[in-house]
């Protein structure tokens, strides 16, 4: 049994120690019975929320943060497995299960490991040091005397031990997280630190994983959605009366602008979705996509904050030298999940339970409550992998239909969303727009530096991106609407007078939500591209620049082995390639967020001038985000990270009319293919002794000025609005050429 | 008006019942046969996540009416081999890892395991090439091409 029915938590705090006590376990709760769920608790202050040890000596984690493709449920078990002194094939995993895992938060940010897994660190060691105490008396030895093998409590002098299951027979942990409770030398790390293979991989490559689109439950129906035709359209009319001749349709559900068709087969849902007559009102209040970033930079200022700020780079900007202008603009990207969006919602006796690809099942827990108006306590949102997201993708909006349709059926539900909803529904990375100023001054020194970077508002509090449904259907809407949260802007640089301004727009013209290193990519974009552009301009090699003003020993040593890694060669005026293919080289670094994992890349590429294609031949990384969990895992996400932000430099862009999104497939949002996937070399930097901090986004930071800075060292010209699809590439080229 | 369809999936003969002919074959093998391997990524036959071998070649199942498979052999990622006796194809992306959230692997592996049983020892450009058409959106192509090329060596 891995589950084991828990107390109320039961320790009391002396003299700011905690004493620890064990309880026996009671029955489940008559509540708990009444709602046949487990009761667990989910309390992330409390080590059992996080660890279960069964009679048999099998550890079980529930983790709170879930596994998104990125390899981190197999880091996970690894640091708790690491911390307990257990084998890891000793330890199961239970993730994103609101009635079973603690509430960790969302995964999201690059926290899963540096504070998800610091969570499960902290619980493990809590739970160490509790299991060794309750040896020592038993054992009557004291705990100095005392030492862990694969999970068996022994003296160090030898002699039969107690195994975990002996010493928590009967009992469950119940204590609080023990912020002080000490942690592993990690010097005797066998487990933190290696190439574990990924636990979910192999039933990926035979066929034999459940994604949440292979979920069956008995006397399941599908469902299909007809979203709007247009983004504000509202639902005039309807019949299904061509629905009806379609063997296995059973009807359709509308509430409000909310249209979905329900049948006992797939393919008889597909048809029907297609054969309803439904009549949209006109709508066109989406802005000229020709002229996007007229728009943006006219758009209703919700409010100013300035983000970062040193010295008076107003009034420094005024004087002798150089004076620098630039702006910088990206295009609205999709999340682009290669499976479309899935969920399978059960409604009965006033119980719903969802089975979601959610990032945040305990979020959208909240949000779906709120939505039907149910009590908190008869929600259960139970993760199940869907493939990649990305970032907020459809998968909430997908999860929030799907319980909207079993609401009304009252019988299990699947909806899969075909591709144009994805492509057309989930929530955009929005258009980010950036304005420059320098001056070099007479010994070429950065004398100013300011930006203003326009996005849209983020929400105030982590309250989630509005749940489609609830839009459509009119239902009561948790939380504040669209956006993202663009956590630690600025430069990672030292410059005495520098300023950054967020102008945060009141509105965007598709709701907005995070796409990995939200923010971050597009002020690192602007920032490594407008520094090359001074380094250009002081006649200096980019390296140099960012030594310069660099006094953060970590960065710096980086910068050092990338440039040895990459074999640079200063850079600074020199001929370039005149023929029709030119090559050239850049580089970009970053301090993600300016507090934590460092990451600086050279890309080298090759511009077709005839053309105006970009082809990224090879990327050098070297990445140093602390204590090294897997190195293979982060090896797969940093490459991952790199191929992904190549194909949103050179390629992907959403379109839409003034009433619609019109990329919705693959044919219109094309993306990277393997011809064009560049070599990826990675160098990590390891810090045992150091915390572990991130590595899902930071290197995706990097990847677009990258490139570009390698298209100016090719070519001569500045790339400055991303994506740099051949078009913008061969407008560039001619002002270079004109001057 | 429901058709019988008779087709022979993974070795096993099959009789399906479908209501409309023009059904794509991914319905009949993921929701009455329960085979889980392929995925449905666009029903464009954009994305390559739903391919199986259709008497040896790779095809795109979600555009393929099941009317036209009367009588076809299919093999699915399940049938192509197991753990215990892995494809070479499947085995090495075991070995490299070649994965991250693994919705289209199952399109990479049918496209690469049908190019390579005609294509022995092939070039990297034309492994490239191969898989061309079949989308990955987490960036696993790196490793996805470092596993076709360790199954090439193996094969040949």
């Amino acid at each position: 049994m891995l589950d084991t029915p828990l107390s109320r938590r039961d320790f009391v705090k002396a003299g700011g120690a905690l004493v620890v006590a064990f309880a026996l376990a009671p029955r489940a709760s008559a509540a708990a019975e009444t709602l046949r769920w487990p009761e667990r608790s989910v309390a992330p202050d409390e080590v059992a929320s996080y660890i279960a040890i069964d009679a048999g000596g099998r550890v079980t984690l529930y983790s709170g943060k879930v596994e998104l493709g990125t390899g981190a449920l197999t880091a996970l078990a690894q640091i708790l497995a690491e911390e307990l002194y257990v084998p890891l094939d000793r330890v199961a995993t239970v993730q994103g299960d609101t009635a079973l895992t603690p509430n960790q938060g969302p995964t999201y940010a690059s926290l899963t490991i540096q504070q998800g897994g610091m969570q499960i660190r902290r619980a493990a060691a809590t739970a160490r040091e509790a299991l060794l105490d309750l040896a020592s008396r038993r054992l009557g030895q004291p705990k100095a005397e005392l030492e862990i093998r694969q999970g068996i409590v022994g003296l160090r002098s030898g002699g039969e031990g107690l195994s975990y299951a002996q010493l928590v027979s009967e009992r469950s942990l119940m204590l609080g997280l023990d912020p002080a409770a000490p942690l592993k030398d990690p010097k005797d790390y066998g487990i933190v630190g290696t190439p574990v293979p990924r636990r979910d991989i192999p039933a990926k490559i035979f066929g034999t994983f459940t994604f949440v689109q292979d979920v069956t439950l008995p006397g399941m129906l599908h469902a299909r959605v007809v979203h709007p035709a247009a983004v504000g359209a509202k639902l005039e009319a309807w019949e299904d009366t061509a629905c009806r001749k379609i063997p296995g349709y059973v009807r359709a559900v509308r509430k409000g602008n909310f249209l979905a068709v329900v049948a006992t087969d797939e393919w008889a849902a597909v048809r029907a979705s297609t054969a309803i007559a439904a009549t949209w009102s006109a709508w066109a209040g989406l802005p000229d996509e020709s002229r996007l970033f007229e728009y943006v930079r006219r758009s209703t200022v919700a409010r100013n904050e300035v983000l970062q700020s040193a010295g008076d780079s107003a009034a420094a900007l005024n004087g002798p030298g150089t004076a620098l202008r630039a702006t910088y603009e990206l295009a609205l990207n999709t999340h682009g999940s290669i499976g479309p969006s899935c969920a399978v919602a059960d409604f009965q006796d006033r119980r719903l339970t969802v089975w979601t690809p959610s990032q945040a099942s305990h979020l959208l827990r909240q949000q779906i409550a709120f939505m039907l108006r149910l009590p908190l306590e008869r929600v259960r949102c139970i993760f199940v992998e869907g493939a990649g997201c990305y970032g907020r993708n459809g998968a909430d909006d997908c999860s929030s239909e799907a319980a909207l349709i079993a609401s009304e059926l009252g019988k299990p539900v699947r909806l899969q969303w075909m591709r144009a909803d994805e492509h057309g529904w989930d929530p955009k990375s929005p258009p980010t727009l950036l304005d420059y100023r320098a001056r070099i001054d007479g010994e070429d020194r950065i004398a100013a530096w300011e930006a203003d970077i326009f996005v849209p508002e983020r929400p105030t509090r982590r309250s989630g991106v509005t749940l489609l449904a609830a839009t459509l259907a009119g239902l009561p809407r948790w939380g504040t609407g669209s956006g993202v949260y663009n956590a630690g802007l600025g430069i990672p640089y030292r410059i005495a007078n520098n300023k950054l301004t967020a102008h945060w727009l009141a509105d965007t013209p598709l709701p907005a939500a995070w796409i990995r290193a939200p923010g971050r990519m597009q002020n690192t974009f602007a920032n490594e591209s407008f520094l090359d552009e001074i380094a250009a301009a002081i006649g200096i090699d980019p390296f140099a620049i960012r030594v310069r003003h660099l006094d953060d020993r970590r960065g710096l040593e980086l910068l050092d082995r990338l440039r040895a890694f990459a074999k640079w060669e200063p850079r600074g005026p020199r001929p370039r390639d005149v023929g029709a293919f030119a090559r050239g080289r850049g580089m970009a670094y970053v301090k993600y967020e300016l507090v934590r994992t460092y990451v600086g890349i050279v890309a080298d590429v090759t511009v077709d001038r005839t053309t105006g294609g970009i082809k990224v031949d090879r990327v050098w990384v070297v990445h140093d985000c602390g204590q090294v969990i897997n190195p293979d895992g982060l090896r797969n996400q940093i490459e991952g990270n790199v191929v992904q932000t190549v194909s949103r430099s050179l390629i992907e862009k959403v379109t839409f009319s003034r009433s619609a999104v019109t990329s919705l497939d693959w044919g219109s949002y094309p993306i990277l293919t393997f011809p064009d996937v560049p070599d990826v070399a990675v160098e990590l930097i390891d810090r045992r002794d150091e915390v572990p901090w991130g590595a899902g986004e930071p290197t995706t930071a990097v990847v677009p000025a990258a490139i570009a800075n390698a298209v100016f060292d090719a070519t001569g010209a500045r790339l400055r609005s991303v994506p740099f699809r051949p078009e913008t590439v061969l407008a560039a080229l001619g002002r270079v050429t004109s001057k | 008006m429901a058709t019988q369809i008779k087709l022979t999936v993974n070795g096993v003969a099959r009789d399906l019942t479908v209501d409309d002919p023009q059904m794509p074959l991914l319905y009949a093998l993921r929701d009455q046969l329960g085979l889980h391997g392929l995925h449905f990524g666009c029903g464009l036959a954009q994305c390559g996540a739903c391919t199986v071998h259709y008497y040896g070649e790779a095809l795109r199942c979600c555009v393929m009416p099941v009317s036209a498979c009367a009588g076809a052999e299919i093999v699915t990622l399940e049938g192509l081999g197991t753990p215990e006796k892995p494809h070479p194809v499947q085995q090495a992306f075991v070995d490299e890892q070649a994965a991250q959230c693994g919705y289209c692997i199952n399109g990479m592996i049918m496209q690469a395991a049908a190019f390579l049983a005609k294509n022995k020892r092939p070039t990297e450009a034309q492994v490239r090439q191969a898989l061309a058409a079949n989308l990955c959106k987490c960036g696993t192509h790196v490793r996805i091409l470092r596993a076709v090329m360790r199954a090439a060596e193996r094969m040949a």
